[in-house]
C-alpha cells in the first residue's frame, strides 16, 4: 500500500505545494477503492513492458565478425570488379565522403584506408546499410561509437549500393602503396 | 480536509481548483458511480477511470490524428487521439518560426497574394480529402478567412503545398467543403461585396448595400491524382452574408448546402439589423448541374486578379501565378441550380447525416433546431411549391420541406455531428453544452456540459458516410478556470468526451493553440504508413542543391554572393568563407545531405534579419542575408544534430564594399588521397 502511494505521488509531483492535501486525497481514493487501484498498476505494467524494447536480439553476429544486419554472406572474387568499383565512387562521393577520407585520416568517422583488410565484407556491408543497429549490438562497432561519438548517419543506401561501395574501398585498399 | 483547501484556496486560486479536481475524484471513488452530485462540474463530470482511456503508454502512439484550425494563428495543429498530445503545428497562411516556413526564400512565395506579402491570416475549418465520400487521408483543405484563399496541405509531409487566392470574396468563412470524390472545393463567401466586374470591388456609397452588393461561391476544381486545384468558376449570389457550407451524401450527394444570415441586406449594425427577419435561408446548389453549365457555356467571364501559389516537391521552391480572369454563373440564368430553404434564425452550422437524408441547421438564435428532409427537398421542387423567390432564386415553403424540429435543445445550437448509431449531436453556445439527440424521432436524450461557450464539435468521421462514434471533441471559446492563469488570455480548452456508451462521459481537458475552430480527425493508419521520413537526396532539383560537398562553393555575380552548402552531422561545406563585402546580397542555399529520418539541420547566422532556417533531411533551403558592416560572422547549426552538435559553425569575413579580398572558401585541411581518390 505504501509504496503504492508513493509511486501514485511520484506520478502527480508538480512544482505546485499541493502534494499535501493531493496525498490526503490520495489516500482517501486508496484507502476505499484499493480493487480499482490494482487493476490501474497492472496496466501500467502490461504497458510498460509492451513498451518497444529495442530489436529483439538476433543471434550475436559479433563472433564471426560479421556485424549486425542484413548481409549474411559475400562472395568477393580475387581482383576488383572495376564497374562495380566505379559505381560505388560516385556513391562514395554522394553520400560518404563527407565524413570519411579514404586515407588513414579521422575527419567526422574513421579514415577507411585499409578497412577491407581489418573487417569481414559483410561487416563492411552491414556497418553500411544498418548503422543504428550495429552502434548499439555489434562490439565493434560500438567501440567506434565511443571513440568518435557521431553516429553513422543512416545514408539510406540499399543491398547492391552498399555491394558496390565494399567494392571501391577494395580497391582503394588493393591500390595503395 | 476542509481548512487545508481552504487555505490553498485563498493562496492559489487554480491550485485549489486542481484539488478540487482530486478531491472529486476521491469522493467518487469511495462511492463507486458515475457522480451525478454537484459537488463541482468538474467532479460531477468526471468518471474515475478517465486516466485510464486516454492514457497512451510512452512509446505508443495514439489511434487517431486530430487537425485542429488554430483560427487567428493561421495554422493547423495536430494532435494525438485520445491523448490529446500536441503533435505538431503545420504553419499554412503564417509565418512559423520554427521550421522558417515564410522565411525562407523557398517559401516567401507560398503567402503572395493580389494585396501583396501577407503573412498572417485567420483560419478556420479544416476538411480532408475524400474517396467516395469517406476520409482518404491524402489531403487536408482549408480557408484563410481574412484575406480570401483555400490552402491544401500534403499528408504525407505534413506541409503546406499550395495556396490559392479567391477573387469576389470576402471574409472566405463558409469554406472549404470536399465534395464526396474530390471533384470539387468549394467555398463561399461571408461577407458580400460589391463587385465591379473589372476584378475588384467597386468604389460605391455603403448605402447602396442592397442594390450593388453580391456574393459569390467558388467552385475549386481538384486533380484526382495530384491534388492540384484550380478555380473551375463561381456562381454569383444575392448579397446575403453566407456562413457555413456542408455537402451532402447518398441521394443528395449532387447537392452542397450554405447556410445565410442577413437576408435582410443590411450594411451597418449587422447585429441588429440582420437579426430583423424570422428566418432567413439555406441556400441548396446542385453543384454537379452547375458544373454542367458551366462546360456548356452558361458562364461568362470577367477579369480578376489573385494569386496561385504552389509549392514545388522536386526543388523544394515555392512559385506564385497570378490569375487574371475568372468565369461565373448567374443562377437566374441557370433553372434548377439554386433553391432558398427557409430556415430560423441567423443560422449558422449547417450538418448532413451520414444517410444524406437530413440537413440539421442550428439556428444561432432559434429556439429549435430545424432538421431538413432531402427527399421532402426533392418533391417541393417537383410540385413547385415555392414561396416567392430571391433574385431569381425560388424560395421553398417551410412546412414542405421540414423534416421535424428538434425542441427545446439548448441555448444557442450551433453545429451538429453523427456518430454513425443514429445520433447526432449539437454544440450550444450560451448554454455550454453538448446535446444528444435521435435521428430516429429528433427527442433529445443526453446532454453533457462543456467549459465554456462550445463552438464547433467534431466526432472523427462525423460528416462522412461512417462516422468513427468513439469520441467526440468539444472546441471551446472560454477557459477560465480551468487551467492555471497566464495573464488575460489563456489557452482555449478542447475536451474529449466518450460518447460510444449511452451516456457522454467526459475524458479529457487540452489546451490548443490559438482558439480552436472546426477539426477533422482520422484514423492513424490512414495516415503513418504513407509519411514522408525525408526528402530523397537524388530527387532535390533546387536550383542551387549541392548534393555532395564538392559540389559546395562560393560564386560572386555583381554584389550577389551565392553559398552553396552542405550539412551532415557534424559540419558545413564550407565552413571558412572570404571574400564577401559590405552590402552585399549573400544567399545561403543549404543542403542537408542526410538521409536518415528527423535529422533536419538549422542555418543562422549573425545579424541575419530572416535569422534562421531549417532543412529537412535531403532538402535545400535558403536564407538571405546582406551584411551591413566588415568584421567576422560566425553561423551555425541551429538544430541538435549529433554529439558535436556544437562544432557545427563556420566563419564568413565581411570586408568593406571595394575591396580586393578574393572570394574564396574551404572545410578542413585534408591529407593526400590515395589513388582510388584520383
Amino acid at each position: 500500500m505504501k509504496k503504492q502511494l508513493i509511486q501514485f505521488i511520484n506520478r502527480i509531483k508538480t512544482p505546485l505545494k499541493v502534494n499535501a492535501v493531493a496525498l490526503v486525497c490520495a489516500a482517501l481514493l486508496f484507502s476505499c477503492s484499493s480493487e480499482k487501484k490494482e487493476t490501474k498498476e497492472e496496466y501500467n505494467i502490461k504497458e510498460e513492458t509492451t513498451t518497444e524494447a529495442p530489436v529483439a536480439a538476433e543471434a550475436p553476429a559479433a563472433d564471426e565478425g560479421k556485424g549486425v544486419g542484413p548481409v549474411k554472406s559475400v562472395e568477393v572474387g580475387a581482383e576488383v570488379d572495376q564497374a562495380l568499383a566505379a559505381t560505388g565512387k560516385s556513391l562514395f562521393e554522394g553520400k560518404c565522403s563527407a565524413c570519411h577520407q579514404l586515407s588513414d585520416q579521422k575527419v567526422v568517422g574513421p579514415g577507411l584506408a585499409g578497412v577491407t583488410e581489418r573487417r569481414k565484407p559483410e561487416w563492411i556491408m552491414n556497418m553500411v546499410i544498418n548503422p543504428e543497429e550495429m552502434t548499439k549490438q555489434d562490439p565493434t562497432a560500438k567501440k567506434l561509437l565511443a571513440e568518435h561519438l557521431t553516429q553513422m548517419t543512416n545514408q539510406n543506401v540499399n543491398e547492391q549500393d552498399a555491394r558496390a561501395l565494399l567494392e571501391y574501398l577494395r580497391q582503394n585498399d588493393k591500390s595503395k602503396g | 480536509m476542509e481548512t487545508i483547501l481552504n487555505k490553498l484556496r485563498k493562496a492559489a486560486p487554480a491550485a485549489a481548483l486542481l484539488l478540487t479536481v482530486a478531491a472529486g475524484t476521491a469522493l467518487q471513488g469511495c462511492q463507486k458511480t458515475n457522480g451525478n452530485d454537484a459537488t463541482g462540474a468538474t467532479a460531477s463530470a468526471l468518471s474515475s477511470d478517465a486516466a485510464s482511456q486516454v492514457y497512451v503508454a510512452p512509446g505508443k502512439h495514439d489511434e487517431l490524428y486530430s487537425f485542429l484550425s488554430g483560427g487567428f494563428n493561421g495554422q493547423v495543429s495536430v494532435y494525438g487521439l485520445p491523448s490529446g498530445r500536441l503533435l505538431k503545428i503545420i504553419p499554412v497562411f503564417s509565418q512559423h518560426a520554427e521550421n522558417g516556413y515564410g522565411y525562407s526564400e523557398e517559401s516567401k512565395a507560398m503567402l503572395q497574394t493580389s494585396h501583396g506579402f501577407v503573412p498572417w491570416d485567420d483560419l478556420h475549418h479544416p476538411k480532408l480529402s475524400r474517396s467516395k465520400g469517406m476520409t482518404d487521408g491524402r489531403w487536408l483543405f482549408v480557408n484563410g478567412n481574412n484575406t480570401p484563399r483555400v490552402a491544401r496541405i500534403d499528408l504525407t509531409t505534413f506541409e503546406t503545398v499550395e495556396i490559392m487566392e479567391l477573387p469576389n470574396s470576402a471574409g472566405n468563412h463558409c469554406s472549404p467543403y470536399p465534395t464526396n470524390n474530390n471533384e470539387y472545393v468549394i467555398a463561399g463567401t461571408r461577407f458580400s461585396v460589391p463587385l465591379d466586374m473589372k476584378g475588384g470591388t467597386g468604389d460605391v456609397s455603403l448605402d447602396s448595400y442592397k442594390d450593388t452588393f453580391r456574393g459569390s461561391i467558388s467552385f475549386i476544381k481538384v486533380d484526382q491524382e495530384k491534388g492540384d486545384m484550380d478555380l473551375d468558376f463561381q456562381i454569383l449570389v444575392p448579397g446575403f452574408d453566407y456562413d457555413l457550407a456542408n455537402g451532402g451524401k447518398g441521394p443528395s450527394e449532387d447537392w452542397v448546402f450554405f447556410t445565410t444570415y442577413n437576408s435582410e441586406k443590411a450594411g451597418t449594425l449587422k447585429e441588429v439589423g440582420a437579426s430583423q427577419n424570422d428566418k432567413d435561408y439555406l441556400a441548396a446548389v446542385n453543384w454537379k448541374l452547375a458544373a454542367k453549365y458551366a462546360k456548356e457555356g452558361k458562364a461568362r467571364e470577367m477579369p480578376a486578379n489573385y494569386y496561385h501559389n504552389k509549392m514545388d516537391k522536386g526543388t523544394h521552391t515555392a512559385k506564385s501565378t497570378v490569375k487574371k480572369k475568372v468565369r461565373y454563373l448567374l443562377p437566374e440564368d441557370c433553372p434548377g441550380l439554386m433553391y432558398l430553404l427557409p430556415a430560423p434564425k441567423s443560422p449558422h452550422g449547417i450538418d448532413v447525416d451520414p444517410s444524406g437524408e437530413f440537413m440539421v441547421v442550428s439556428g444561432k438564435l432559434a429556439s429549435a433546431i430545424p432538421v431538413f428532409s432531402f427527399s421532402k427537398m426533392q418533391e417541393a421542387i417537383k410540385n413547385k411549391q415555392f414561396d416567392g423567390e430571391k433574385n431569381g432564386i425560388p424560395v421553398l415553403k417551410y412546412e414542405s420541406v421540414l423534416a421535424a424540429e428538434v425542441k427545446e435543445p439548448g441555448l444557442g445550437p450551433l453545429h451538429t455531428e453523427f456518430d454513425g448509431k443514429g445520433n447526432a449531436y449539437t454544440s450550444m453556445f450560451v448554454s455550454s453544452e453538448i446535446v444528444k439527440w435521435k435521428l430516429k424521432d429528433f427527442k433529445v436524450v443526453d446532454r453533457i456540459p462543456v467549459y465554456y461557450s462550445v463552438g464547433h464539435l467534431m466526432i472523427p468521421g462525423g460528416d462522412t458516410k461512417e462516422p468513427y462514434g468513439k469520441y467526440l471533441v468539444a472546441m471551446n471559446k472560454i477557459t477560465k478556470d480551468r487551467y492555471l492563469p497566464t495573464g488575460p488570455e489563456l489557452a482555449h480548452a478542447a475536451q474529449l468526451i466518450d460518447i460510444s456508451g449511452e451516456k457522454m462521459k467526459l475524458l479529457l481537458d487540452f489546451p490548443t493553440v490559438a482558439e480552436p475552430h472546426y477539426a477533422q480527425a482520422i484514423k492513424a493508419d490512414l495516415v503513418a504508413p504513407k509519411s514522408v521520413k525525408f526528402h530523397k537526396l537524388d530527387e532535390n532539383k533546387h536550383a542551387y542543391v549541392a548534393k555532395k560537398e564538392s559540389d559546395a562553393s562560393v560564386t560572386r555575380q555583381g554584389n550577389v554572393v551565392r553559398v552553396k552548402m552542405t550539412a551532415i552531422r557534424s559540419h558545413m561545406t564550407p565552413d571558412n568563407i572570404e571574400g564577401v563585402q559590405v552590402g552585399d546580397t549573400v544567399y545561403f542555399h543549404v543542403t542537408n545531405l542526410e538521409q536518415d529520418w528527423d535529422v533536419p539541420h538549422g542555418f543562422a547566422i549573425m545579424g541575419a534579419n530572416n535569422a534562421e532556417t531549417l532543412i529537412m533531411p535531403g532538402a535545400t533551403q535558403t536564407l538571405k542575408w546582406v551584411p551591413k558592416k566588415a568584421g567576422v560572422f560566425p553561423f551555425y547549426c541551429t538544430d541538435f544534430c549529433s554529439a558535436l552538435h556544437q562544432e557545427m559553425q563556420g566563419y564568413l569575413r565581411v570586408s568593406p564594399k571595394g575591396s580586393n579580398v578574393p572570394i574564396s572558401f574551404s572545410t578542413g585541411k585534408k591529407k593526400a588521397a590515395s589513388v582510388a581518390l584520383k
